[in-house]
């Protein structure tokens, strides 16, 4: 590493070179099938399969979005997604926030158990309780609603265990003087604990964003009407016709990936820094 | 109760072990000791309702049949009609074979990104980190779509590559060998990223003196690697293949967008599986027996995994 002698330094300047260009050539497996997508959502289905594949845009992005409005109400779907992703980001937000802050900065009587339970989560799969959630929205009468789409995934336990874990670097101290104020436990977890939690505010704001946006096995099960379908699952209804058209699709494919292409370009280092905090301590 | 630890080092490892009896001389009555329910009680209750209820609910359904809207009372029948199930078997050998192929190849790139993205050698790291990490956030649907589109078998642009070098087109979806071949890819694809990143923080974390002393008792770039890097990366492997197996056991949106669990139920999974089960047969009371197998599995697995990891130590 801190070799400096010249037949170290000139070897190390073509491990640089070699290095650099391998990890480009992988890149490009990384990036080229985003690239294609976003090129593909400007053309039609003909020039999309078309040899050798277009690789600029085209200009029938706006015929595609017609098409796919016409098909399957996509601005509806687009305002479904959004209205639910939001809705769910403020709700699932203060439901995390507020148990992270609890198992952070307390210590009760029943809290390891409490814990645990959250922890099971992790080995019981989203599977298992489709069936007995569906026959709840069933006999709730909440088929096709927001409730039964958000209700079930507001206590996320990634959630909670980010916001635990970064509210444990929160010193005691501060919360005690505050104590000794006279300050009562929700003006101290508003006023002394919420300000310095903004990075960790930022990191679960986006993911429960994009885990909303992008969740759909459950919001297939629970959405059978296509006027409240989000976009996730208005796609793959679109799969299901016969003669799919890869213009529409493929758009609106594209479509979806622009929220969290917006995020990450923008929050990136909040994004990485969550999703470390949520998985390598728990 | 092994967990009760880590919540209790995570509140207690600050200066100042004083946190709780101050608390208790402040004395601000039952509101202050209420105050940590408080704040709990909306997540647990939420949890309760809909997560615990309808796990204990999905156990009670599977020891029923369903017919049409009707349930009769089958107690273990479920489960031994899964015994003798031949798709079963299948969909567990399916997503057995994912689990020994892909996530080994996909854990040994991630593991040589994370090393390439931390060596001194390396350029431009920012445009790399945020490549590689771009496919994690991309959406389940969204890439299996995508990816769908590319390997098309008539018109794909990944066939037409495969032509331009002069080599034969592949029935990618079409065929059951490929099928899986697809997924195993676009698995690799997405995640690769999401496990470099885990092992590139314990990288920087590993001190720099530990290779620095490696290397002037003599130790080559090979061996440092095998001695000071990867058990350095220990607690990382373990949790990337923890993470991993779970995932790939619940596996799910993947082959239902991209194959839709075909070609010949080569690619359906146990979750697909499931799904066909209750949501298209409408048969509850087996697709919960088959919920119940995935969690036995899921936790052996937990246990087996957890058990070697303790044994090395």
């Amino acid at each position: 590493m801190a070799a400096t002698t010249s037949p170290a330094f000139r070897a190390s300047r073509r491990g640089q070179v070699l290095l650099t260009a391998g990890m480009l050539a992988l890149l490009a497996f990384t990036v080229a099938p985003l690239y294609w997508l976003a090129i593909a959502s400007t053309h039609t289905s003909h020039d999309i399969f078309g040899r050798p594949p277009k690789l600029l845009p085209g200009g029938e992005l706006g015929t595609n979005l017609g098409n796919l409005e016409e098909s399957v109400g996509f601005g509806r779907v687009v305002l479904n997604s959004l209205m639910l992703s939001v809705t769910y980001t403020v709700l699932g937000g203060i439901v995390c926030t507020l148990a992270g802050y609890g198992f952070a900065k307390f210590r009760f009587r029943g809290q390891g158990l409490m814990f645990s339970v959250l922890l099971l989560a992790l080995v019981v799969p989203t599977q298992l309780t489709i069936v007995p959630l569906f026959k709840m929205m069933v006999n709730l009468d909440w088929l096709n609603t927001y409730q039964a789409v958000l209700l079930p995934n507001l206590a996320l336990p990634f959630g909670i265990f980010l916001m635990r874990q970064s509210m444990s670097a929160l010193p005691d101290e501060l919360l005690q003087a505050g104590r000794i104020d006279g300050c009562g436990e929700l003006r101290l977890f508003l006023r002394i604990a919420l300000p310095t939690m903004r990075p960790a505010l930022a990191a679960l704001a986006m993911f429960l964003f994009l885990f909303q946006w992008n969740d759909f096995l459950w919001p297939l099960i629970a959405l059978r009407d296509p006027a409240s379908y989000t976009v996730p699952v208005a796609l793959a209804a679109l799969t299901g016709s016969s003669d799919v058209d890869y213009g529409q699709l493929l758009t609106g494919t594209a479509v979806a990936a622009v929220p969290m292409a917006v995020l990450f370009l923008f929050l990136q280092k909040h994004f990485v820094s969550g999703m470390l905090a949520g998985a390598v301590k728990q | 109760m092994t967990t009760a630890a880590p919540a209790r080092a995570g509140a207690g490892s600050h200066p100042g072990p004083a946190a709780a009896p101050a608390r208790r001389r402040s004395g601000r009555g039952g509101g202050a000791r209420l105050a940590p329910y408080l704040f709990v009680l909306p997540a647990l209750a939420l949890f309760a309702a809909f997560r615990l209820y309808p796990v204990v609910w999905s156990f009670v359904l599977s020891l029923y049949r369903t017919e049409g809207t009707t349930q009769t009372w089958t107690g273990l029948g479920n489960y031994e009609r899964l015994l003798n199930d031949p798709l079963f078997w299948k969909a567990l050998g399916n997503t057995a074979l994912i689990l020994v192929v892909q996530v080994p190849v996909m854990l040994a790139l991630s593991l040589g990104l994370a090393v390439a993205l931390n060596s001194a050698l390396l350029r431009w790291k920012p445009l790399f980190r945020l490549g590689f990490f771009l496919p994690v956030v991309t959406g389940l649907v969204t890439y299996g779509l995508m990816m769908g589109a590319l390997l098309n078998q008539d018109s794909g642009a990944v066939n037409w590559l495969l032509q331009l070098v002069g080599l034969p087109e592949v029935h990618w979806l079409n065929d059951p060998f490929w099928a899986r071949v697809s997924i195993m890819l676009a698995l690799t694809w997405h995640y690769t990223g999401y496990n470099a990143v885990i092992y590139l923080a314990r990288l920087q974390s590993i001190p720099a003196e530990h290779h620095e002393a490696a290397a002037v008792d003599g130790a080559g770039p090979l061996r440092r690697f095998w001695h000071v890097t990867l058990p350095g990366l220990r607690p990382a492997l373990l949790l990337t293949v923890v993470l991993s197996t779970i995932g790939t056991l619940q596996l799910f949106d993947e082959p239902f967008i991209m194959t839709g669990g075909g070609p010949d139920n080569a690619t359906t999974t146990i979750g697909v599986y499931l799904y066909q089960t209750g949501f298209r047969y409408f048969d509850f009371g087996y697709a919960s027996a088959i919920g119940y197998a995935l969690v036995l599995i899921i936790s052996l697995f937990g246990l087996v995994q957890v058990k070697l990891a303790k044994e090395e130590d």
